[in-house]
């Protein structure tokens, strides 16, 4: 992602067509794509803020459902609590967002600083295989949590409150999710091209060198890696609402895939590919079927029969992503 | 604890072993071999049990079936290897993640258009089915026999890979894979060949699955991550490692569940203990491969690297 100064007039475009249309959504009354705008920005939050680790660091996570589905239960736990009337571990339960969104953040960041120590001490495929095992660890961890409703999960009565915000109201809420994604765009292409950022690449291409030069580089990508799973976090917060649900699925290990898919989709290590990413994966995921069906009857149900091999394709040819295609130059 | 039911468990646990070694060997190899991560070596398992489903259906009979699945699954395998993944080698591991998830969506959506969403139970045969009595109790018969199997699957890798020139070739291959290209070895058909071993091994502990847990989409994720689990603590690319790292995940894995809770019921209530044991049982292996990297990054039994 280039400076806002340096960026050429296709990337201009391509970010002010994005920013009008992600505001102008709202206004066309339409229900159910307001509701599908806000699952698409939900899940670019989510897949940028793993663009953090896996295109910046060149740490392939494939755990980062659990952070999601950290911030997710956060939520569902807290409703939960505030429904019977009873603490969680002797504190009164919050249903305030703000309140939320910094919970989520301790949890999902001591998940992170605590595999993320393990973690980092490997490479390659050692990282990607414990990333996995650890969010998979919280799956079953939630699975078999019966306080909870273990597999089934809890449904949610109302949103969360957001002080003088009316988040039940669908377009208010919509405007907060696309409020959280921007602010987290400006701070993450501030930060890609800081001391931090550039470090954080630096140790991508060599860290061995990086090392040579003097900086502790596993401090670094770890800082990134707990950055990355508190935004991811925010994000499950954020999804939890949207669907007034929060279950286990929200951490297994088809939803890591899928923020991975996302962001190669969208063009790796561009922070903005990720969006558009997690645009076209929910949109494919929403219309495909209907698509497939209009060809064969019934064959919409069948569509991940055609969604795997073109990831296949995908990893086999499209280096640059979406984005690639769109503005010309990967970065 | 009761001294039967501790045999019982051990016995449990090395089952599960052996079909953990099973898997884990096929992944250890390829990655050891190829520098690959294959996320659909799971599917691979799947693969054989629905196809043993399948074969016991045309030829009526256990073994010949498992042996026709082993068959078609080799043959799938090599099939994706040739297709796809032979273009993935030395590429970014992220691109290999991201083709082998989508080859795991292509594989569970295809046979569950083939076979139906509903899972299938595996009847295994009459002299299969039966119980022997051990140390006084009944014991399935089946379970020994997956793990007779096991141990036997794995002294034939140990002496393939050890003592044969097929095993040379592959030990040359991990450790130097220019040098031995070099040298004049057909180092395609070689990998080729590796990949269907592979898919063959997780399809024999599918197969062998499919009368002890049902046969089911999906069944091939949770084992392929109990694999990783294993490979990870064993070493990643070490065959011994493997072997070693699936008992002890087995073991720990079975012993958990089964005695966790009523260990904990020594200090706490009753349903707290039952609650906070299964919990912690589920997560047991994990927090073993934690403790395993904590003091060994590289794992117990490293290849040489």
């Amino acid at each position: 992602m280039p400076r806002l100064s340096e960026m050429g007039w296709r990337w201009r475009i391509l970010l002010a067509l994005a920013l009008l249309s992600a505001l102008l959504i709202p206004w066309t009354g339409d229900d159910y794509l307001v509701k599908l705008a806000t699952r698409i920005l939900i899940f670019a939050l989510a897949a940028s803020a793993l663009d953090l680790v896996l295109g910046l660091g060149g740490l392939v996570s494939f755990g980062h459902a659990a952070f999601l589905g950290l911030g997710a239960y956060v939520v569902g736990i807290m409703f939960l609590h505030d429904f019977e009337g009873t603490g969680f571990l002797g504190l009164a339960p919050s249903q305030d967002i703000f309140v939320q969104f910094l919970l989520a953040a301790l949890v999902a960041g001591g998940f992170a600083l605590a595999t993320g120590a393990v973690c980092l001490r490997t490479r390659g495929v050692a990282f990607i295989m414990i990333t996995l095992a650890f969010a998979q660890m919280l799956f079953f961890f939630f699975v078999s949590l019966r306080r909870y409703n273990g597999e089934d999960g809890i449904a949610l009565w109302n949103r969360s409150r957001g002080g003088w915000l009316e988040l039940e109201d669908q377009r208010t809420f919509y405007y907060f999710v696309l409020a959280c994604l921007v602010l987290f765009l400006v701070f993450a292409a501030r930060l890609y091209h800081s001391r931090f950022g550039r470090v954080v690449r630096g140790s991508k291409d060599n860290d061995r060198r990086m090392r040579a030069l003097g900086f502790p580089t596993y401090r670094y990508r770890l800082t990134a890696y707990l950055l990355s799973a508190v935004v991811t976090s925010i994000a499950g917060v954020l999804l939890a609402n949207a669907t007034y649900f929060v279950g286990p699925a929200y951490l297994s290990w088809h939803m890591s895939g899928q923020l991975i898919v996302m962001v190669v989709l969208g063009g790796i290590g561009t922070l903005f590919g990720p969006v558009l990413g997690a645009a076209l994966f929910i949109l494919l995921e929403e219309f495909l079927p209907d698509v497939l069906d209009l060809f064969a009857a019934g064959a919409g149900e069948y569509w991940m029969l055609l969604l795997g091999p073109l990831l296949v394709i995908v990893a086999l040819f499209a280096r640059r992503g979406l984005l690639g295609v769109l503005v010309g130059t990967g970065r | 604890m009761d001294l039967l039911l501790l045999l019982q468990q051990t016995l449990n646990g090395l089952q599960l072993g052996v079909m953990l070694f099973l898997m884990a060997a096929g992944l250890t190899l390829i990655f050891g071999i190829m520098d690959l991560i294959n996320l659909a070596h799971g599917s691979f398992y799947m693969l054989g049990a629905y196809l043993t489903a399948w074969t016991m259906g045309l030829v009526d009979a256990f073994l010949p079936a498992i042996a026709l699945a082993l068959l078609i699954t080799a043959a799938v395998g090599f099939l994706v290897e040739v297709t796809a993944l032979r273009r993935l080698y030395g590429r970014d591991h992220l691109y290999q993640v991201l083709a082998t998830f989508g080859l795991i969506l292509f594989f569970n959506e295809g046979l569950k258009l083939l076979f139906g969403p509903q899972p299938i139970f595996l009847q295994p045969p009459a002299w299969l089915s039966g119980q022997v009595p051990l140390f006084g109790a009944p014991y399935p018969v089946i379970r020994l026999a997956i793990i007779a199997v096991g141990l036997a699957s794995a002294l034939l890798l140990w002496w393939l890979i050890g003592h044969t020139r097929l095993g040379m070739l592959i030990r040359a291959g991990a450790d130097d894979r220019e040098m031995v290209q070099a040298l004049g070895v057909d180092i395609a058909r070689l990998f080729g060949l590796i990949f269907a071993l592979g898919a063959a091994l997780a399809a024999l502990a599918g197969a062998m699955a499919g009368p002890v847990l049902a046969v089911r989409i999906g069944m091939g994720e949770d084992i392929l991550i109990l694999a990783f689990v294993v490979i990870v603590i064993g070493g990643i690319g070490s065959i011994r490692g493997a072997f070693l790292g699936a008992l002890l995940v087995g073991l720990v894995d079975t012993y958990g569940r089964a005695m966790l809770p009523d260990l904990l019921a020594m200090f706490l209530e009753r349903t707290v203990a039952d609650a906070a044991g299964a919990s912690i049982a589920s997560m047991a292996i994990y927090i073993l491969m934690a403790l395993v990297l904590a003091f060994r990054p590289r794992g117990l039994l490293p290849a040489r690297s």
